[in-house]
């Protein structure tokens, strides 16, 4: 670690990292924490498109089952297995987790708390091209011999351990050292941003001026620091079981299949709200900026996102009440899985209390922000039911399950990235992006995000289990066709006004009307820089000092509605 | 800057200072990895408690599995416990005379290796009594808890040589070698508690 002593304090940093190649190199080997930002951002959304064409096939399927579907053709029961495994784990490894912690926390942690860079840029340029090739290593397994792995997002033995079972030895085993990868990399950001928010603040910036958006994103590594060890102690154990056949999981040689999921949940369950953090704290931002009004109690939701992470070390057991366990563990954990609903509605109120009289704009990222409260809310209360061990003894492995986790990680992955992404697009490219074009685009995946998954609650409660390849074969489940094919159309809907955003997208980069450097009158420090930001984020002699708290909006003292942080009075 | 509103309270602020460091870069950045490295173990010894509570009968080791050599492994992990303490001292005398840490460093280093070293020749030994991967998950487990820390210890071990050579030219900064430490450290505690959990 020789290069990470040297930058020793804030400021006079800059010269301790290379300024980076030029030319094309510059956004492939740059160690500016804004590339890095944008590398992990526009993978993700790579890996999103590949995971939404996975979606397309598999409900294609299960709308029309035995059908050819059109860019795919006829999807076979391994494939379809395949193609439900990888989306999951895509969907939650390479696009929440790059997006929201490593692609925002990257960007915003040393603008918004007045650092030039990271402390260690090496090691976060390592952390992508680690991250990178994992993502080459998951998309490669699925053209391996046998197909991708089929075995769920939670790999559970057997199936993930046996390749007799699964019949996919080299995919479960690169599915496998895929998200071992994607943890090593996420490991080496996470120590980046702890650092860096602690280390590198601008002068003045105290524990209480530091925007909660960079709170969540560090309080979410920390958790992800703490939870991975055991999963990786469990990946470690599977690959020996897949590869040179110990018996870890085999009962049949004194192994235990059900401590992997203890392993995978201890994990597990502290993963959905290392996502979650950030994208709240993501919609925090936006709320306190497009509401004009103080955030309503900064310190609760920085005492409640702890306990929050504190206590989501003690639900895992919730995923595994029909498992086998002892029912007195069961108490516990549904005990612990009703209380941590407390801290999370708690975050919820806090949004409702800081619009409340406030004087609300309903800016394309304020839509998408109020958006998730509402939808994320869904997600919360249909939680509490499965948290209930007498409920989820019905309900587990429904679709009741799997649309209550689609309401919890849309908001978080989708909603809150489109949030963030509409928000600081100004600050990240110098242009503004089209307000028309960015409404419809909300509009359209808002009203049919939810026509794909109010009709899966109904199917779920109605015994609809989950991966399963074709219905028709369960004639108690024929008559759910129609909702099968609701949530398919409205899925096609979906995916179709995502060409909206990619126009805006596009458009606005090309021709955008210029932001300016504050164009939403916001207080925190990367609106004081140019839009885009230079590197080393401000002209060295210009490091901002900081004044004041975050969220001053419309305060009394003063004619205009805000009060940037650097602003001496 | 008055403070009339009630609402909204800015008291004046004296003029800003840079953060205060907690702990040097290097050394919180390790100091957060050794958290995850801690969790790593935790996560495997508690796997091989579960496996071994559920053992049939309570036979462990299973039945015609080899016992671990308790008493050869003792001098081992003396050993690496001894070069911690070294390695301890060596810090002292550095934040005195640099020139002077070159030796005890060495020393540190040298225990380090002969730990890994010794482990190595035990192994060799367990595999000739037929102890091995696949022939219980005891054997499973003991390879995979105790590789897994023989991989720490051979990454300790090129860290601490890196320092030692830097140290002998005179560039290794305190930062650099507390960073080291740190690591060294962990290798060296976490090492007394797998080797109570596994070979008792
Ligand atoms: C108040 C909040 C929440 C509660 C009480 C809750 C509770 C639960 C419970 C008990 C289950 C297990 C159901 C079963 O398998 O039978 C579950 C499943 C799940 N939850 Fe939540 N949850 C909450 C929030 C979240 C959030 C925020 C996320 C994601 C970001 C999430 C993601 C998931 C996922 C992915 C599963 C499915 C696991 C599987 O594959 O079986 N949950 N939730
Ligand atoms: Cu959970």
């Amino acid at each position: 670690m020789s290069h990470a002593v040297t930058a020793d304090s804030h400021g006079h940093a800059h010269d301790a990292h290379d300024h980076g190649p030029q030319g094309i190199l510059k956004y492939i080997w740059s160690t500016d924490h804004k590339i890095i930002a944008m590398q992990y951002m526009f993978t993700g959304m790579i890996m999103a498109l590949i995971g939404g064409f996975m979606a397309y096939v598999f409900r294609m399927q299960l709308a029309f089952p035995g059908q050819s579907v059109p860019g795919f053709g006829v999807v076979s029961p391994g494939e379809y297995n395949s193609l439900v495994t990888n989306h999951g784990s895509i969907m939650i490894f390479w696009v929440a987790m790059p997006v929201l912690i490593a692609a925002f926390g990257n960007y915003l942690i040393p603008l918004m708390t007045g650092a030039d860079d990271m402390v260690f840029p090496r090691i976060n340029r390592l952390s992508y091209q680690i991250f990178l090739i994992s993502a080459i290593l998951i998309i490669a397994s699925l053209f391996v011999s046998g197909g991708g792995f089929g075995g769920a997002w939670t790999a559970y033995p057997p199936l993930s351990s046996m390749s007799e079972y699964s019949l996919t030895k080299l995919g479960s085993s690169m599915w496998l050292l895929a998200v071992a990868l994607e943890f090593v990399a996420f490991l080496l950001g996470g120590i980046n941003f702890i650092v860096t928010l602690m280390n590198a603040r601008a002068p003045g910036m105290k524990a209480y001026d530091i925007p909660i958006v960079c709170w969540m994103i560090v309080i979410a590594s920390i958790l992800f620091m703490l939870s991975v060890g055991p999963l990786i102690a469990g990946a470690v154990m599977l690959l020996f079981d897949q590869m040179i056949g110990t018996g870890f999981f085999d009962p049949t040689r004194g192994g235990d299949p059900v401590l992997w999921q203890h392993l995978f949940w201890f994990f597990g369950h502290p993963e959905v709200y290392v996502v979650l953090l950030p994208a709240i704290g993501i919609v925090i931002e936006i709320i306190a900026t497009f509401a004009r009004k103080q955030l309503f109690g900064y310190k609760i939701i920085l005492y409640t996102a702890i306990v929050t992470g504190i206590l989501s070390f003690f639900v895992w057991a919730h995923h595994q009440f029909i498992a086998g366990i002892d029912p007195r563990m069961a108490n516990v954990f549904t005990v612990t899985t009703l209380l941590i609903s407390v801290p999370i509605a708690e975050m919820m109120f806090v949004t409702v209390a800081t619009l409340y009289g406030g004087s609300i704009r309903f800016t394309t990222p304020m839509l998408w922000a109020l958006a998730f409260v509402a939808e994320f809310l869904i997600g919360g209360v249909t939680g509490i039911f499965l948290g209930a061990s007498g409920s989820d003894i019905y309900l587990h492995d429904t679709y009741f399950v799997l649309a209550h986790f689609h309401y919890t990680f849309f908001p978080i992955a989708i909603i809150g990235t489109f949030a963030g992404f509409t928000y600081w697009f100004p600050k990240m490219f110098g242009k503004m992006m089209n307000e028309t074009l960015g409404k419809i685009h909300f509009w359209g995946t808002i009203i049919s995000f939810n026509f794909i998954f109010i009709p899966l609650f109904f199917l779920g409660i109605g015994g609809q289990h989950r991966r399963i390849y074709n219905y028709e074969n369960f004639p108690d489940l024929i008559a759910g066709q129609p909702l099968r094919v609701v949530a398919t159309v409205a899925m096609l809907a979906m995916l179709a006004f995502q060409v909206v955003f990619f126009i805006n997208l596009f458009s606005s980069l090309k021709s955008g009307k210029k932001a300016g450097n504050n164009p939403w009158k916001a207080n925190t420090l990367e609106w004081t820089t140019t839009s885009p930001p230079p590197h080393g984020n401000w002209p060295q002699d210009e490091m901002p000092k900081v004044y004041r708290g975050p969220y001053e909006y419309s305060h009394p003292d003063r004619d205009e509605d805000y009060w940037p942080q650097n602003l001496p009075s | 800057m008055s403070t009339s509103s009630a609402t909204i309270d800015t008291p004046a602020r004296p003029a800003p200072t840079p953060p205060r460091q907690l702990l040097p870069n290097g050394v919180m950045g390790m100091a957060i990895f050794i958290f995850t490295e801690v969790m790593l173990f935790a996560g495997l010894v508690s796997a091989h408690e579960i496996v071994r509570s559920q053992s049939i009968g309570e036979m462990w080791p299973p039945y015609g599995q080899p016992r671990l050599s308790l008493g050869e492994t003792a001098i081992n992990t003396a050993a690496l416990l001894l070069s911690g303490f070294v390695l301890y001292l060596a810090n002292r005398i550095f934040k005195q005379d640099k020139a002077k840490a070159v030796a005890p460093t060495l020393v540190a280093l040298l225990l380090g290796i002969f730990f890994v070293g010794a482990q190595g020749a035990e192994w060799v030994a367990l595999l000739g009594d037929g102890l091995t991967m696949t022939s219980s998950t005891y054997g499973a487990f003991f390879y995979t808890i105790v590789g897994t820390h023989g991989l720490h210890a051979l990454s300790a071990i090129l860290a601490l040589g890196w320092a030692w050579s830097r140290l002998r030219t005179g560039k290794l900064t305190a930062t650099e070698f507390t960073t080291v430490q740190v690591f060294w450290y962990f290798v060296v505690l976490v090492w007394p508690f797998l080797y109570l959990q596994v070979y008792l």
